[in-house]
């Protein structure tokens, strides 16, 4: 049985929290994820949950108590955004190494400088070679859905990875939307009970977690951690599958929308795959053979999928929310070229960086990146392989 | 509180095995046999990078027989905090039972200085953890630089006594009495040649409910440059001219450890010393006269605290 609801983003993910019950969270406050934190200790004072709430001094001992409480065996916790994500940044490396399944909402934000509270990824991008599988969500719904699913990939025995739960800042935390919550018990039943394989609480068998590895095993450690994360990818099909089955919601790497006989096409993540399917169905409305793919998956990046279902495309435009400063476009354009390069396709894959800092990118701004391809379709050439959209040049 | 019974300790099995990699003659690993032998209880280790983590838990190997985590070098603090954390919540739900004590290890660098803030949070959330800093007043781990745990014109790596700056600038950073500041339960300064007064302290740290704060000397060969067999001897000098003064603080009451019959000069400290070569050349007299002002006024002011003085 569900829940229909209409709550903000922060409500429905806290809520989320709630129900997945985790016996550690340790956080520390930042715009856009502090009421995120505050709606969880509200659960916490009211006894609503089991969890011991650990209130550290800062983001850096939010991400380390973490790590202490997952390697004790515990399921744990923890949220941040932008520079919470990163002052945790070391951490967040040694939780994936450490093979911890650390479930973090990141509630995305532009990371300073100079400082700015509104939504991009860079933070998360930031954070994307940490190995972390990172979720990525078009609205609170599917941030709801992903958290759940977080549980169940991260812990999978053949996983064991911490998994980053994205939601845009502002736009998804704080608008109200609808949204169906699973019951609780249901939810009890999807995620389980978490079975570490080790424990630095069971004291029959003692474990050193964490230490130094040095030339003769860290490279064969690093290699185990890349097969975790490819074990990740069966295992996000496999369970969203199964919580499609039982919700009749979900998407496994990516959502097609228009796409199957599209000749023109965008890849977006976050809130902006929402604006731009308002914006395919403007376009087709005119005829225009426009789609969409909406990643949700970025850790593992689902190379072959994705080229899979964009080759028939005359161009595509890679929408990116951060840059790398390579000054060759974004980070998710980078493995999306580079996907291409070997199916020796002829698709034209084009970049636009957008929104940084939470500059508003409205319908129009999707459609005349729409109109830009087809352009090039029709002039089969390209002028700027990497574009702004909306800056004022 | 149970009695430290020396006899009784000599039977216990190490904590920490031989075959560690750490220097002969290191203070740290003396301190974590002492610390470890106050508790009969299972324990889960934290420690911070430093040189007692490197040396103990070379992959495949560890010298650790109790669980033991290391996660960065400042967080030692706030990873124990999780881990007593998930201890908490697991207890309450039934799923695990029994007595299990939390310790952190940490040396100075990790501690008085990029781990202040972890362990200074921790100690104000009032986790139940014993925290020891093996102080051996620097960062030896990376080739003996300064800290602030550093004595004012010890000469490291990059406080080098040179023709201009004879060695580190500042006096030492009293952590001891910024951690007591934070109101915990128990809080001491100890030293290993001291074994009772140590096993004493660590024993009632480990027994109180709540966080408890150690900081130890710990004498480093290398860093100190002294003969390595030398380096209890070097100990005793450090209390009986209360260069390092032997105190604890409990519940708000101060208490002295320690009264040497006659104090001795500084030099007793200073001299055996290679760090402090260079206070000895002529005309740096008055380097070490500051020296000696600065522990006798820090020595009155324990006594008083201690109510050892009007
Ligand atoms: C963030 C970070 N900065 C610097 C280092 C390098 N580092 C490792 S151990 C260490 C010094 C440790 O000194 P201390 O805590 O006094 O312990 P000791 O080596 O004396 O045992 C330093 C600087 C590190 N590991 N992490
Ligand atoms: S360098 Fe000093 S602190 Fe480090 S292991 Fe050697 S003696 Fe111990």
């Amino acid at each position: 049985m569900s829940n229909k609801v209409a709550l903000t983003g922060h409500e429905i993910l806290a809520n989320a929290m709630r129900q997945i019950n985790p016996d550690v969270v340790a956080a520390y406050p930042i715009t856009p994820q502090t009421e995120l934190v505050q709606l969880f200790s509200q659960f916490v004072a009211d006894g609503k949950v089991d969890t011991d709430f650990v209130t550290v001094e800062s983001e850096h001992s939010a991400m380390s108590a973490t790590v202490g409480a997952s390697a004790g065996g515990a399921r744990a916790m923890t949220a941040t955004a932008a520079n919470g994500l990163g002052l945790m940044w070391e951490v967040v490396y040694i939780a994936a190494s450490t093979r911890l399944p650390i479930v973090m909402p990141v509630v995305n934000r532009a990371l300073s400088g100079p400082i700015n509270i509104h939504c991009d990824h860079s933070d998360s991008m930031g954070a994307r070679d940490s190995g972390w599988i990172q979720l990525y969500a078009e609205d609170a719904q599917e941030a709801y859905d992903n958290a759940l699913q977080a549980i169940r990939i991260g812990e999978h025995e053949d996983v064991r990875l911490p998994v980053m739960v994205n939601m845009d800042g502002f736009i998804i935390s704080h608008a109200v939307e609808n949204a169906e919550l699973l019951a609780d018990k249901d939810v009890k039943e999807f995620i389980g009970d978490y079975n570490p394989d080790h424990s630095l609480l069971d004291p029959e068998n003692q474990i050193t977690v964490g230490p130094v590895d040095l030339q003769d095993f860290y490279f064969e450690h690093k290699r185990q951690q890349i097969d975790a994360m490819e074990n990740a990818k069966d295992v996000i099909a496999d369970v969203a599958q199964e919580y499609k089955e039982m919700t009749g919601r979900g998407v496994e790497y990516f959502e097609e929308y228009k796409l199957d006989d599209a000749e023109i096409g965008i890849l977006a993540l976050g809130s902006t795959a929402g604006t731009a399917k308002v914006a395919v169905d403007q376009l087709r409305e005119q005829g225009v053979k426009a789609g969409l793919l909406k990643l949700r998956v970025f850790r593992p990046f689902p190379s072959e999928e994705l080229v899979e279902a964009l080759k028939h495309l005359d161009v595509l435009a890679v929408m990116d929310r951060a840059e790398t400063f390579s000054t060759t476009g974004g980070p998710v354009f980078a493995d999306v070229r580079s996907a291409f390069y070997d199916a020796k396709s002829d698709v034209e894959v084009v970049n636009y960086v957008y929104g940084l800092g939470g500059r508003d990118t409205r319908v129009e701004d999707v459609v005349s990146v729409y109109e830009d391809l087809q352009e090039i379709t029709a002039s089969g050439k390209v002028d700027n392989r990497v574009n702004y959209l909306g800056v004022r040049e | 509180m149970s009695k430290v019974n020396l006899k009784e300790l000599s039977h216990q099995d190490e904590r920490l095995t031989g075959g560690h990699r750490l220097c002969s003659g290191c203070g740290a690993s003396i301190i974590v046999r002492q610390v470890l032998h106050a508790t009969e209880d299972p324990v889960v280790v934290g420690c911070a990078t430093g040189c007692l983590e490197v040396s103990t838990t070379i992959y495949p190997y560890t010298a650790w027989k109790d669980s033991f985590i290391h996660n960065a070098f400042e967080n030692a603090a706030a990873t124990v905090s999780g881990v007593e954390a998930a201890y908490r919540s697991l207890k309450k739900q039934g799923k695990i039972d029994g007595e299990t004590k939390f310790i952190a290890f940490g040396g100075d660098g990790g501690t008085y200085d990029i781990g202040f803030q972890s362990l200074s949070g921790a100690m104000e959330r009032g986790h139940d953890m014993v925290y020891v800093c093996y102080d051996n007043g620097a960062y030896m781990n990376t080739g003996i630089q300064r800290s602030s745990a550093t004595p004012r014109n010890a000469s490291t790596t990059t406080s080098p006594a040179g023709e201009v700056i004879p060695g580190k600038q500042q006096f030492r950073k009293e952590l001891t009495d910024i951690i007591a500041a934070h109101n915990i339960p128990y809080v001491a300064q100890a030293s290993p040649h001291n074994f009772k007064d140590l096993v004493r302290k660590a024993r009632k740290a480990f027994e109180i409910d709540g966080p408890a704060f150690l900081n130890v000397l710990s004498p480093c060969p290398r860093g100190w440059r002294y003969p390595e067999d030398e380096a209890m001897d070097l100990l005793r000098a450090a209390t009986d001219t209360c260069f390092w003064p032997l105190y604890e603080y409990e519940n708000g009451e101060w208490n002295l450890n320690y009264n040497p019959k006659e104090k001795a000069p500084i030099t007793d400290w200073l001299k055996p010393q290679g760090r402090f070569k260079h206070l000895f050349k002529e005309g740096n007299e008055y380097l070490i006269d500051e020296i000696q002002e600065r522990t006798d006024r820090r020595w009155q002011e324990i006594l008083h605290r201690c109510g050892e003085t009007e």
